[in-house]
C-alpha cells in the first residue's frame, strides 16, 4: 500500500469551482465541483495545450526499434545462473515423494528448491484439509513442483530432469460440462476461496459450492438481483432466449512471465517482468518475511501483460528460494509452453440469457445465468455489463466458477466483461431484429443510465455510424453467393478505475532540468510518454526534455497497469506536483526579474520570463544557476475525483463508466465456414486524451485481440490426458499481419470535471465489444446466429446448418 | 505470391497444385504461417555445413566458432549445439535479438544471414560460419536510423517492443530489396511475426510510409 508523506492530506479542504464539462466539439457546459484547494486550475481543452492532447512520439520508441530497451528477459547479472522449473506430467495427482539428489549432483548445478506454497490457486477454505500432505496437490497438468538453477539454462533443463517426484495419481477432469455433473471427480476436496488481483478476476468470500460448482455470484456490490424476472417476463412483448458459448483464451505476451531474482546480505533485488513492481515487492516481503524496505523491484520494460503479470507466482518464489540458496542472482523465464499452461487464461462461459422488452424496446426482464471453469482458480464470472450498460427493473446475473484440473486463470483484459458483451449484445441485436428497430435506434432508447460513459456512446454511435457507412447495411443474407458479407455493431463499457495511493514526485535540479518518478510500469501504453507531457505542460517544455523515472519500487507508490487505471491514477498527481514546483520555481526566480510577482513568471520553450515583457525572457538554464536554488522536489497525491467515487479504497471506482462503440464488417463463405473481419471502426473515449496516437495504437491493439479472440484462439485440452494440446504459438492461432482488418478509430475528448487532467483509460473499454459486433455482422451476413467462440470453420459450419 | 524467394506454405511446399481445401486444412493449425526460414537460407545452411566435411566430429565440448557479427569478426567458444541467438544474447550480451517462442513460429529472433532474414533459434552458431550476420543492433548506421526503424517511431510502429526488433529487421530486409514495397509485400513480409499488442497496422503505414519516400526519390 502506499506510503504516507509529507504531501498528501486524506481530507484536503476543499473549494467550489466551476468546470468545463462534457464532450469537447459537442455539447460542453460548466459544472460545479467541490475542489481540493491546492489543485491547480482546470486545464483548458487539448486544443489550447502545448503538450498535452498532442499526439508526439513514444519516448521510448527509439530503444525499442534499435534493440537497446532492457526488459527482464535481457538481465544479465554477474554470475547470474539459469533456473529450470520441474513440472507434473499428470493433471491430478498426490506428490508422495520428492528426490533431488541426483540433480543436486549434476555437474553445473547450484541449487534445487521443492515448492511448499502453491500460489496462482484458489485455497481451501478449512486450512486442514490437506494439511497432512506434505507437498502441495498436483490439480493440473503443468503445475510447478521444483526447480533447479544451474550455471548455465541447458545444465538447469537437464537437470531439472532429474528431480524423481513419486505420484499418487487422482481422477481429473478438465472439461467445464464435465466438472458441473455431480459426479465428476472433485478438483478441492471442500469449498475455496480466491481473492482477485490488481487486474481484476476474484470472487467474493463464503460462496457456498458444491462438488466443483461455486456460487450463485451476483458479481460486484449493487449487481444484487432486482425486482421479479418472472413477472418482467410476463409484461414483455418480445422474449429472446439464447446460450451462448465462450471459449478460453491465454494471454500469451510476447515476454514469457519472468523474474530475475537477486538475494543478497538481507537485501531482495527482483527485475520482473511485471504489471505491478508494488505487488512484487508487496507478496515477496510476505513469503519470505522480509520488510519492504529491504525488497527493490526493477521492471524498466514489460513485454506485454494484458492482465496476467501480478506478483511473485510460483516460479517467482522458487526463484528467490534458489537465489537465497546459490547466494547468487537468477534468472527464471518461462518457457512459451509453461506460459500458455500454467500462467493465465481468460475462464470460457457457458451462458443462458433471456431478455424481455416491450414493442418500444423498453426492457422488462433481463435474467442470465453463467458457469465459466479458469482452472484451479476462481473467477470465471461475465463481468457488469449486464448490470451496467442498459437499466432494467428485473433484473439477474447469476455466475457460478466450476473448478477444473487446468491451469489458473487471470485477469485478462477486461476479465468477465468479453465474455459478457459477446452474449449481451449479441441478445441486443437480436430483440432489435425482433422488434424490428435498427440495432442503433433500439440503444438510443435503452442505453439511458445518467453517465459519463453513456453520453460518450451516444455521441460515438452518431460518428461512427457515420464513417462506417452504417446506412449501406443491408438486410440479413443478401448475397447469393458462397461469400456473404454483412455489418454488425456492439457498444462497449468498461469501468473507470483510480487508485489514489498514486504519489508522483517533481523534481527541479539546479540547472532547471526538470524529471519525474513513479513506481509505475510501462507495459506498452505509453505511461514514459503521458507523464512527460503532462509535467512538461507546466514548464512550457518539450516532453522529451523532461527525465522519467519509473518501473522502480524505490520511487513513490506507483498504480497496478491493470482496470486501464494508470493515466488516470498518475497524470493528474503528476500534474499537481509539476504545478507546485513550477509555481515554487518561479517564486525563486522571481528576484532575477525585478522583484517580479511570481504569478506573472511564465516559462516556455526552455525560457523564463515575465508576462508583459516577453521580450526579456532568458534561458531557464542560464536562471536557475544564476539563482542558486538547490533543489526542488514536489510530491503529490492523487486525489479522490471531485465527485467521490461509489467505491473506495487502493482500486476506488467511479459512478462513471468508459463507453466505445464499434462497427465491423465480415466475409463468410458459407463453404468452407472460414469467417474474415475486414473491416471495424472504432469510436473511442478515455477522457481527455493526453496522447491521442498511443490512445489509437492501444485501441487498434484492443480490436485486433478482439478480432483474434473472436475467430482464432482457443486453448484445446485433451480430455483424457488433461493436457493443452497447442501450447505453443504455432498452434494457438491468433491475429497475424495477414488477418489484420481495416482499422480505423475516432477519438473523442471528453471532460468529466473530475480530476487536474481528466484522463481516464481505454485498454480494456477497446477490447470487449469487438465480437460481438463480428457475431452481429456475423448474422447480418448469413441470417445466422452464431453463439460460439472462436468462429473457426467448425463453429461456423454448426450455426449455418442449425 | 508477391515474393518468390519466401515460400509461406507450412512445409515450406510450393504452393501452387495445393487445392483451396488442402491448404486450409493444412494451412490452419497457424493464423500467422510458421515458416520464417527461407529456403534460400535453409539450402545455403546445408552447403556451409557439406563444406565443413561430411565426416568432422565436433564438440559435444565447446570448440572455436568464427562469426562475422554486424561487419566485425567475431571468435566465439561454445558447444556445437548452441544456436545463434544463445551465442548473440548469451556470449555476446546482444540481447535486442529476443526469443518468443524458441520454435521459430514467432520471429521474434530473426536476424539477417547475409540480408536474408533468418530466425536465430532455429539456426545453429555452426551453421552462420561464413555468412554475415546482422543483428538489430547493428542496423543503425550510428546514430542515424535505419529508415525503417524510423518510421517505425514515427508511426508508432511499437507498442510493449518486445516483437519490435524482429519487425524492423525483416521489413528492413524487404525494403532494402523491394524499396517501393506495396501492402501485401509488407504482410508477407512479417507473416511470421506475432505481435500480441496488435501493431500490425502501425507497421503497415510505416513501411508503406518509407516506400512511398524511397518512390518519390525515384530509388
Amino acid at each position: 500500500m502506499a506510503t504516507d508523506n509529507q504531501a498528501p492530506i486524506d481530507q484536503p479542504p476543499l473549494r467550489s469551482q466551476s468546470l468545463l464539462y462534457g464532450i469537447v466539439g459537442q455539447e460542453t457546459r460548466q459544472v460545479t465541483r467541490q475542489v481540493p484547494a491546492d489543485e491547480p486550475p482546470q486545464l483548458p481543452v487539448n486544443a489550447e495545450l502545448r503538450s498535452i492532447g498532442k499526439p508526439i512520439r513514444r519516448l521510448d520508441a527509439v530503444q525499442k526499434v534499435t534493440g537497446t530497451a532492457k526488459y527482464t528477459f535481457d538481465v544479465q547479472l554477474p554470475g547470474m545462473l539459469y533456473a529450470r522449473q520441474v513440472v507434473c506430467p499428470w493433471p491430478h495427482a498426490k506428490v508422495i515423494s520428492i528426490d533431488t539428489s541426483a540433480a543436486e549432483s549434476y555437474p553445473g548445478v547450484r541449487a534445487v528448491h521443492v515448492l511448499e506454497t502453491l500460489l496462482q490457486t484458489a485455497r481451501l477454505r478449512d486450512p486442514e484439509a490437506e494439511a497432512r500432505n506434505k507437498y502441495p496437490t498436483v490439480r493440473f497438468a503443468g503445475q510447478t513442483v521444483a526447480a533447479v538453477a544451474a550455471e548455465t539454462q541447458r545444465i538447469a533443463d537437464q537437470a531439472a530432469k532429474l528431480v524423481k517426484v513419486e505420484y499418487e495419481r487422482l481422477p481429473h477432469v478438465s472439461e467445464l460440462v464435465a466438472a458441473m455433473d455431480d459426479e465428476a471427480p472433485i478438483v478441492f476436496p471442500g469449498p475455496v476461496e480466491q481473492p482477485s488481483t490488481a487486474g481484476g478476476g476474484g470472487a467474493p468470500e463464503g460462496l457456498p459450492q458444491k462438488g466443483n460448482v461455486r456460487g450463485p455470484n451476483f458479481g460486484m456490490p449493487g449487481m444484487t438481483p432486482t425486482g421479479d424476472i418472472d413477472q418482467g417476463l410476463a409484461e414483455a412483448d418480445v422474449v429472446v432466449e439464447a446460450e451462448y458459448r465462450t471459449q478460453v483464451q491465454t494471454h500469451v505476451p510476447m515476454e514469457t512471465h519472468g523474474i530475475v531474482a537477486d538475494w543478497r546480505d538481507d537485501e531482495l533485488t527482483i527485475y520482473a517482468s511485471t504489471q505491478h513492481t508494488h505487488s512484487v515487492r508487496d507478496e515477496a516481503a510476505e513469503y519470505f518475511d522480509l520488510p519492504k524496505s529491504k525488497i527493490r523491484v526493477i521492471s524498466d520494460f514489460t513485454g506485454g501483460g494484458f492482465g496476467a503479470k501480478y506478483g511473485i507466482n510460483n516460479f517467482g518464489l522458487l526463484a528467490i528460494h534458489l537465489s537465497q540458496k546459490a547466494g547468487a542472482p537468477v534468472r527464471m523465464m518461462l518457457d512459451r509452453r509453461e506460459e500458455h499452461v500454467s500462467a493465465g487464461n481468460r475462464p470460457n462461459s457457458l451462458q443462458r440469457v433471456r431478455i424481455g422488452a416491450k414493442q418500444d424496446g423498453t426492457l422488462t426482464a433481463i435474467d442470465v445465468i453463467s458457469w465459466g471453469t479458469g482452472g484451479i482458480a476462481g473467477g470465471a464470472g461475465i463481468g457488469f455489463c449486464y448490470n451496467a450498460l442498459y437499466p432494467c427493473p428485473n433484473m439477474r446475473t447469476e455466475q457460478y466458477d466450476v473448478f477444473t484440473n487446468a491451469g489458473p486463470c487471470a485477469a485478462f483484459r477486461a476479465p468477465g466483461q468479453v465474455q459478457g458483451i459477446f452474449s449481451l449484445e449479441q441478445a441486443m441485436d437480436e430483440l432489435a431484429d425482433r422488434l424490428q428497430l435498427d440495432p442503433i435506434m433500439l440503444r438510443e432508447r435503452i442505453d439511458t443510465k445518467p453517465t459519463d460513459d453513456m453520453l460518450a456512446r451516444a455521441h460515438e454511435r452518431k460518428i461512427a455510424a457515420e464513417r462506417f457507412g452504417w446506412d449501406r447495411r443491408r438486410p440479413p443474407n443478401s448475397d447469393a453467393g458462397p461469400v456473404k458479407r454483412g455489418m454488425g455493431m456492439a457498444q462497449a463499457q468498461w469501468v473507470y478505475v483510480v487508485s489514489p495511493p498514486t504519489t508522483v514526485e517533481v523534481r527541479i535540479a539546479d540547472d532547471g532540468s526538470v524529471s519525474v518518478y513513479n513506481s509505475a510500469q510501462d507495459i506498452g501504453t505509453g505511461t514514459r510518454t503521458v507523464l512527460a507531457q503532462v509535467v512538461a505542460e507546466e514548464f512550457g517544455l518539450d516532453a522529451e526534455n523532461i527525465g522519467v523515472y519509473i518501473g522502480d519500487t524505490r520511487f513513490p507508490w506507483g498504480p497496478p497497469s491493470g482496470g486501464s487505471r494508470v493515466t488516470a491514477s498518475v497524470t493528474a498527481p503528476a500534474r499537481n506536483a509539476a504545478y507546485a514546483a513550477a509555481r515554487d520555481l518561479a517564486a525563486r526566480l522571481a528576484p532575477l526579474f525585478d522583484d517580479a510577482d511570481p504569478d506573472d513568471i511564465f516559462f516556455a520553450g526552455g525560457k523564463v520570463g515575465v508576462r508583459g515583457n516577453e521580450g526579456a525572457a532568458r534561458p531557464l538554464k542560464e536562471a536557475a544557476k544564476e539563482a542558486k536554488f538547490g533543489e526542488i522536489s514536489k510530491l503529490a497525491k492523487r486525489h479522490d475525483d471531485y465527485e467521490g467515487f461509489v467505491l473506495s479504497g487502493e482500486t476506488s471506482i467511479s459512478r462513471h463508466g468508459l463507453g466505445g462503440v464499434q462497427f465491423a464488417e465480415v466475409a463468410v463463405d458459407v463453404e468452407t465456414g472460414v469467417v474474415k473481419v475486414e473491416r471495424v471502426v472504432a469510436a473511442s473515449d478515455c477522457g481527455r486524451p493526453i496522447n491521442p496516437k498511443l490512445v489509437e495504437s492501444q485501441v487498434i491493439g484492443g480490436i485486433i485481440q478482439g478480432v483474434s479472440y473472436a475467430i482464432y484462439e482457443d486453448r484445446i485440452m485433451d480430455a483424457t490426458s488433461g493436457h493443452q494440446l497447442n501450447a505453443n504459438v504455432d498452434q494457438y492461432r491468433m491475429v497475424g499481419s495477414r488477418e489484420t482488418p481495416e482499422i480505423e478509430v475516432l477519438l473523442i475528448e471528453q471532460i468529466g470535471a473530475q480530476s487536474s487532467t481528466d484522463a481516464r483509460g481505454i485498454a480494456e473499454a477497446s477490447n470487449v465489444a469487438t465480437s460481438a459486433a463480428i457475431a452481429n455482422a456475423f448474422y447480418n451476413a448469413t441470417g445466422k446466429r452464431i453463439r460460439t467462440l472462436p468462429m473457426n470453420p467448425a463453429n461456423v459450419l454448426a450455426a449455418l446448418s442449425a | 505470391m508477391a515474393e518468390s524467394s519466401r515460400s509461406h506454405g507450412p512445409d515450406g511446399s510450393v504452393r501452387s497444385g495445393i487445392s483451396r481445401r488442402t491448404f486450409l486444412k493444412h494451412g490452419g493449425t497457424s493464423a500467422v504461417g510458421a515458416a520464417l526460414l527461407e529456403a534460400g537460407a535453409a539450402q545455403a545452411a546445408v552447403d556451409s555445413s557439406m563444406q565443413d566435411g561430411a565426416n568432422e566430429v565436433l564438440g559435444p565440448g565447446p570448440i572455436p566458432i568464427d562469426l562475422t557479427i554486424n561487419g566485425r569478426r567475431v571468435p566465439v567458444q561454445a558447444e556445437p549445439a548452441t544456436t545463434l541467438v544463445d551465442i548473440l544474447r548469451n556470449h555476446l550480451g546482444l540481447t535486442g535479438t529476443k526469443i518468443g517462442c524458441d520454435r521459430g513460429a514467432c520471429s521474434a529472433c530473426t536476424v539477417w544471414l547475409d540480408g536474408q532474414p533468418a530466425s536465430s533459434c532455429m539456426t545453429l552458431a555452426l551453421d552462420a560460419r561464413g555468412r554475415s550476420i546482422t543483428t538489430i543492433e547493428g542496423l543503425a548506421d550510428g546514430d542515424n536510423l535505419h529508415p525503417v526503424q524510423q518510421a517505425f517511431v514515427e508511426h508508432d510502429a511499437l507498442q510493449c517492443g518486445f516483437c519490435t526488433p524482429g519487425m524492423v529487421m525483416s521489413c528492413a530486409a524487404l525494403i532494402n530489396r523491394k524499396p517501393d514495397a506495396g501492402i501485401e509485400d509488407v504482410k508477407a513480409a512479417i507473416s511470421g511475426h506475432l505481435c500480441r499488442c496488435g501493431t500490425y497496422p502501425n507497421i503497415f503505414a510505416a513501411v508503406l510510409a518509407v516506400a512511398s519516400e524511397n518512390r518519390r526519390r525515384g530509388t
